[in-house]
């Protein structure tokens, strides 16, 4: 069994550590004897669009999130529309997230449209969300540190990832954080985000298996060290936030 | 002489400053604040006074090193400056530092103002302080929730250079295309210093960078070498930006594990002899170029610039050593991926396959995202790791950045407590051995404050 990653953008959406779910993903398919590999995909051309069984998508600076946005407008945006409609699997964080929604609206100035895959929309805050973010869902806790002033809305066809408990999450209204739809996930989870919440790996893995294999039963792995950053940083989400 | 509010602010501050010390309590930021709350432009008004004017040093990493080289080279010169040595860079560390060296009267005991500027207080400092000098060692992501996006930083900090007198020097790294793009809106007196050695690059894969794009027309920049994460010889085939011609040019560098040796380029003055920079790193040896380049601007002589540079002392948590039960710490303060990598190329220029006592911490000045670690270059470290002693208040998220690095489960280790991570590190090293201790800043003072407690000779460090 082999599986095949995708970076989107590692050269422009890399910011707050980020990298470190394509780093997860990896190791916990390779840590139960998959073998990985990962593939850069940036502006330009995508080579081979039907390659990957999972994208990874992280957030980035302003500066690069214009120049991705562009380019998704694209031919790469319907490529990634096609390569999900065919089974694959997206994780995506903070500007990441945002771009797989609808559109983005701005303060002044028209909105900057979405790739559409996740029925979500944006719209820009006054004051940034900065801080550990801790949510509740009925698969498990969720444990990051958020940092985004985009403030994000549910559509009836995506729904929350988690319920906060501690921070803002998708708008700090609403107290939904993140979003889900089919096999697609968004979130603001820095951290990064899935070392900490192996649970979400984890289904990200057998969605992504699940594109070109028969059922994936995944082995368990020992997740001690992971359960104790955990609640390490859960306490600081609550203590301390 | 400084008006009657600077007067005022001055007197206030110091009796503040007086106070606490009679109570046992120095080193606090609040004489400083003192006295801005009664004038807002106290350091201003006093750096006013200054014969020889002000520096500033600003950038990610490599400020305090380099502020410090700066001083001991303007002390060869003669001059008295007024610095804030301990790091402390933010407007009431600048009053702090001026406060402890002027008298009542707010005559200053020094001529030259020589400050270490947080890069994100820089476009007010340098609009307060009026420098004659501004030093830009590099932009590198660094606590990302106070600094927030480095594009945006720098956009803010250039608009405050450009906004400087004419004959205000900058003094600016030409490798770093974030940092040498600050002098595109001015025409003259700027100093580049930068590495032209072609056999200078990473001993590590550099797998995080923060300006792939053209700073001036953000198309794709190209690299035909790359020495730390964006910082080499690069250029924008777009539209034609390139790294400016060095000023202060470092033909080769040496590296060894004491220190590094530099060859400067024969246009950067009647200097034949190699500059010798005691502390190790090629990041130590870029702090040094800028060091020299600051001098150059300043119009210090250059052999007696390198003479100074040659006797010079690491700062708190840079490379210092405490001996401490039969065992070397060598203490490396990590703080963000940029400054990670160099550190840890350093330590593997040396063959060596260290023993670590690592601790992360998430307070305000350790950074409360500790994501970072994730963009850290842990891949390449890890292989070479003897053992591994983690600690801090987010220990269990650092001793995971092993796990995913692939460091076997065997070699690391997690200590909850200052002391005990400290002692368990030490009693797994050999006598006579070495620990790293890789350390976040309150992580660091945390740790050192154990050692002291414990007997250790900590050397003496001025808060």
């Amino acid at each position: 069994m082999d599986l095949r990653i995708a970076h989107l953008y590692p050269d422009l959406m890399n910011i707050y550590g980020d990298r470190g779910n394509v780093i997860a993903l990896a190791q916990r398919a390779k840590w139960r004897g998959i073998a990985a590999e990962v593939r850069s995909y940036s502006v330009g051309e995508w080579a081979d669009p039907e390659w990957p069984d999972v994208w990874f998508f992280g957030g980035g600076q302003d500066q690069g999130q214009d120049i991705v946005g562009a380019d998704l407008a694209g031919k790469n945006g319907a490529a990634l529309r096609k390569s999900v409609e065919d089974g694959a699997a997206i994780f995506s964080v903070c500007g990441g997230y945002q771009l797989l929604g609808h559109e983005y609206v701005p303060e002044t100035g028209p909105s900057i449209p979405g790739v559409g895959i996740l029925d979500v929309t944006t719209r820009a805050g006054k004051k940034r969300f900065v801080g550990n973010l801790l949510a509740d869902s009925p698969d498990g806790q969720l444990i990051g540190f958020e940092n985004h002033s985009g403030r994000t809305y549910l559509g009836s066809k995506a729904k929350p990832l988690g319920t906060v408990l501690a921070g803002n999450g998708n708008n700090g209204e609403d107290k939904t954080e993140g979003a889900v739809q089919g096999k697609v996930i968004g979130c603001y989870l820095h951290g990064s985000c899935l070392p900490k919440n192996p649970w979400v790996a984890d289904r990200l893995l057998a969605w992504a298996l699940g594109r070109r294999h028969e059922v994936v039963k995944l082995d368990p792995l020992d997740d001690a060290d992971e359960q104790a950053a955990r609640v390490q940083a859960s306490e600081v989400a609550r203590t301390r936030t | 002489m400084p008006d009657t509010l600077a007067l005022i602010a001055n007197a206030a501050g110091k009796l503040t400053r007086e106070g606490l010390r009679a109570t046992g309590r120095g080193g606090t930021a609040l004489p400083g604040l003192v006295a801005l709350t009664v004038d807002p432009n106290f350091i201003g008004a006093l750096a006013a006074e200054l014969e020889h004017g002000v520096a500033c040093v600003s950038g990610t990493n490599g400020k305090t090193t380099t502020a410090r080289m700066l001083a001991d080279i303007s002390r060869t010169a003669g001059w008295d400056p007024i610095h804030n040595r301990s790091g402390s860079n933010l407007d009431r560390g600048v009053a702090a530092a001026l406060l402890a060296d002027t008298s009542w009267s707010a005559e200053p005991r020094g001529n030259f103002g020589l400050f270490e500027i947080d890069e994100a207080s820089l476009p007010s400092a340098v609009g307060r302080l009026q420098p004659r000098v501004v030093v830009v060692t590099n932009l590198f992501r660094d606590q990302m929730d106070r600094y927030f996006e480095l594009d945006t930083l720098a956009k803010k900090i250039g608009d405050a250079l450009a906004g400087l007198p004419a004959d205000t020097k900058l003094v600016l790294n030409a490798d770093d295309p974030l940092v040498a793009n600050l002098a595109l809106r001015r025409d003259a007196n700027t100093i580049f210093f930068g590495v032209d050695d072609p056999d200078v690059g990473g001993v590590i894969p550099q797998s995080i960078s923060d300006a792939t794009r053209c700073p001036r027309c953000k198309g794709p920049l190209k690299y035909s070498r790359v020495v730390l994460a964006h910082v080499g010889d690069w250029s924008c085939p777009s539209c034609g930006l390139a790294r400016p011609a060095r000023d202060v040019s470092a033909t080769k560098v040496v590296l060894e594990p004491s220190g590094s040796e530099i060859v400067l380029a024969g246009t950067v003055g009647n200097v034949f002899e190699s500059v010798r920079v005691p502390i190790p790193g090629l990041y130590n040896a870029y702090n040094a170029l800028a060091a020299l380049a600051a001098a150059r601007a300043l119009d210090l002589g250059l052999a007696e610039a390198i003479r100074a540079l040659a006797n010079f002392r690491p700062a708190f948590g840079r490379l210092e050593t405490i001996e401490y039960k039969g065992r070397t710490l060598r203490l490396v303060l990590v703080k963000n991926p940029a400054g990670f990598n160099a550190a840890i190329g350093a330590l593997l220029e040396t063959g060596r396959k260290p023993r670590l006592l690592a601790a992360l911490s998430d307070r305000d000045a350790d950074g409360r995202d500790v994501s970072w670690i994730w963009d850290a270059d842990f891949e390449a470290l890890a292989p070479s790791v003897e053992h591994a002693v983690i600690t801090g208040l987010r220990g269990r998220d650092l001793a995971l950045r092993f796990k995913y690095a692939g460091l076997a489960n065997e070699r690391m280790e997690v200590v909850e407590e200052w002391s005990a991570a400290i002692d368990r590190a030490v009693t797994l090293a050999p006598e006579g051995g070495e620990v790293v201790l890789l350390a976040t800043y309150t992580a660091m003072q945390s740790l050192r404050a154990v050692l002291a407690r414990a007997g250790a000779a900590v050397p003496f460090w001025e808060d």
